[in-house]
């Protein structure tokens, strides 16, 4: 069951990496006014130009703009679709993130709001004091026609510090990607058709399979 | 509950099971009264589809009563309803535009990654149809499990028998949009090659459509028979040269629509099909498309091309140059079921469609095995399958 194992804690890896970072974000801002020759969002570019650090992914949701800023804007609902969230609680102007990682364990993510444009832009980044630290935005343009909003979200991820930070970097460098990938589909599920799609047969096998993503 | 298990490449067997139960509020249980092997399950059978597991629940063609109801389901206990096999949420941009088979929302977000590598993007849910669509539990069974049970199912009159209206879930609209995606106009001569259950079909809609004639290619005698009961004219591709016929029987202009109902196991033994064949078993996945390839060139220029039978994966020796040269159109798919349900069951209703003539067998669930095995290797006698549940025999 050695690749069971593995994708559970890839799994758990991905909701630190997710939160993880912080430094690279003032760079990457600044990479991204940079241009890179193209109209191509500058997370695209190929390697080796490609900064890893940073992710970025849009998803198309056919629900208004509003909508969907309002949803993301009350934070405690992004554990709601964000698999390895446990918890996001206001404790004043702060958020604290609650983050599943490897071997049951938890980490605290401590964020403050940076940005905030009604029904267009919220961005977040760690407070000093952050087990770890991390920011990211997230973007909302309307689509063409009715086709809705398309929702982008921008992470950075530099490896975290201390003894886990370092174990989970190494293994996993590359899974908040894919995590961000199957948190924003979670997100246009969730939106788009009020549920989660899950192809168990039992309630058991759900409970099984979220044991077993999260480690 | 009993169902129809997949083990390894031949080998499905009845198995008992888990129960399903409602899980999200749109979901709904059906107790399957009726349910089909199809070709695709074929596919399955000769593990030529990647991503099925050891104890999926195969079957994709299914209806049956509704016994139970997630609150928000529209659904009601009791109500005797048909099951598309194509999974659709009916709110994301692609059932918007009725393409339901590319639903965004219906396959699991951590199943979508396998597709998207090999196709670009992720497939829709299917039933019983490989963790590539999802790893839902298939219709093959007592009871399933129906999410967005308020956009797919389809309720029937009682005073239609469950035969007549079974084959909505699958293969009545496939022949339907097979038909359609080859534009018919009234004065086309349209090849079909394959005269299984989508092949009847397509032929049988190619001609209430308007085709002045359709000709359909197989090599089983009895298959070969039931399609010209419904019309075509035949040609059985042992015997005849398949392409100089078909030029001469279009009066030397070519067909102006061709449709693949056959998909990615093509029998035959022309050298090419004999190489996939082998790649085939040996693992390295050259979908069989020797029917396709001889299509697109006995197709005129200009015509169409409808592709209604099953690839997975990439082709050999492709004859891309006649597709650009003779400036063909394709179309193609996974069947949008949920599109043609309500105007096909009208049709039935009616009496202008025959969806009961290709039923050869029928089994009880228990014995779903033998169907697989008898549907695979007797092909011309067992022309389609149908599953009973609760019949005791
Ligand atoms: N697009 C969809 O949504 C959809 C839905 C259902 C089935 N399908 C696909 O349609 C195809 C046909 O399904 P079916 O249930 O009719 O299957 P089937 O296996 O019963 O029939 C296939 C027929 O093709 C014939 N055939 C094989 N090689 C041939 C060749 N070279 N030339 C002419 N005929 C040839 C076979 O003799 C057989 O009669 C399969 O690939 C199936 O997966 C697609
Ligand atoms: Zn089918
Ligand atoms: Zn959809």
């Amino acid at each position: 069951m050695r690749h069971d194992r593995d994708k559970g804690l890839a799994g758990a890896a991905v909701g630190v990496g997710l939160a993880l970072g912080g430094l690279a974000f003032g760079a990457f801002l600044t990479q991204r006014r940079k241009g890179g020759g193209d109209d191509a969002p500058f997370y695209t570019r190929k390697s080796p130009e490609r900064d890893d650090a940073v992710l970025g992914r849009t998803v198309t949701i056919r629900k208004p703009r509003a909508e969907l800023y309002e949803f993301w804007r009350d934070f405690g609902n992004l554990p709601q679709f964000m698999e390895n969230v446990e918890t996001i609680r206001s404790e004043g102007d702060h958020r604290v993130w609650t983050i599943k990682a490897p071997a049951g364990r938890t980490v605290d993510v401590r964020t403050e709001v940076s940005e905030d444009t009604q029904n267009e832009r919220i961005a977040w980044r760690s407070v000093e004091g952050s087990d770890i630290e991390t920011s990211g935005s997230v973007e909302f343009t309307d689509a063409p026609g009715d086709r809705g909003t398309r929702v982008s979200l921008v992470m950075s991820y530099d490896p975290p510090a201390g003894e886990l930070g370092r174990a989970v970097a190494k293994l996993f460098m590359r899974e908040p990607e894919v995590q961000a990938r199957h948190d924003l589909k979670r997100l246009k599920m969730l939106m788009e058709t009020g549920e989660i799609a899950t192809s168990a047969r039992t309630k058991d096998e759900t409970r099984k399979a979220k044991q077993q993503e999260n480690g | 509950m009993r169902a129809l298990t997949w083990h390894g490449t031949h080998d499905v067997r009845v198995d008992t099971v888990d129960d399903p139960e409602i899980i999200n509020s749109r979901d709904a249980i059906i107790e399957v009264t009726s349910t089909a092997i199809c070709g695709s399950d074929l596919h399955l059978y000769d593990g030529v589809i990647p991503g099925v597991r050891p104890g999926d629940v195969l079957g994709h063609e299914f209806m049956g009563r509704v016994v139970e109801t997630g609150k928000d389901s529209t659904l009601e206990k009791g109500q005797r309803v048909v099951v598309p096999f194509t999974i659709a949420c009916g709110g994301c941009f692609h059932c918007k535009v009725q393409q339901f088979s590319a639903c965004e929302n219906s396959n699991p977000a951590e199943k979508q990654d396998m597709s998207a590598t090999l196709y670009g993007h992720p497939m829709a849910g299917l039933f019983g149809y490989s963790h590539l669509t999802g790893g839902y539990s298939g219709g093959q069974a007592e009871y399933v499990r129906v999410p967005f049970s308020d956009v797919g199912p389809i309720a029937v009159p009682d005073h239609l028998e469950d035969d007549q209206v079974l084959f909505l879930s699958d293969i009545l609209p496939t022949g339907w949009m097979a038909a359609e995606n080859a534009e018919i106009q009234p004065d086309d001569t349209v090849a079909v090659w394959g005269c299984g259950p989508v092949g009847l079909f397509a032929i049988q809609s190619a001609i209430h459509m308007g085709a002045s004639k359709v000709i359909a290619i197989d090599h089983y005698p009895h298959r070969l028979a039931l399609a010209k009961q419904m019309g075509a004219e035949i040609i059985d591709f042992r015997k005849t040269n398949v392409r100089e016929a078909l030029m001469e029987m279009s009066g030397g202009i070519g067909v102006d629509a061709v449709i693949d109902a056959v998909g990615m196991e093509a029998h035959g033994f022309a050298i090419d099909n004999m190489i996939d064949i082998v790649k085939q078993k040996v693992g390295v996945g050259a979908d069989r498309a020797s029917a396709l390839k001889q299509a697109l060139l006995a197709v005129r220029p200009g015509g169409r091309v409808s592709i209604p039978g099953v690839y997975g994966g990439m082709t050999d020796k492709f004859p891309l140059g006649a597709l650009m040269e003779k400036g063909l159109q394709v179309r193609t798919g996974q069947t949008h079921v949920q599109r043609y349900t309500k105007d096909l069951l009208k049709k039935i209703e009616e009496g202008t469609l025959d969806t009961t003539f290709m039923i050869s067998h029928r089994l009880p669930l228990e014995d779903a095995a033998r169907g697989y095995k008898c549907f695979r290797e007797e092909q011309d006698s067992w022309t389609k399958v149908v599953l009973k549940p609760g019949m005791t025999d």
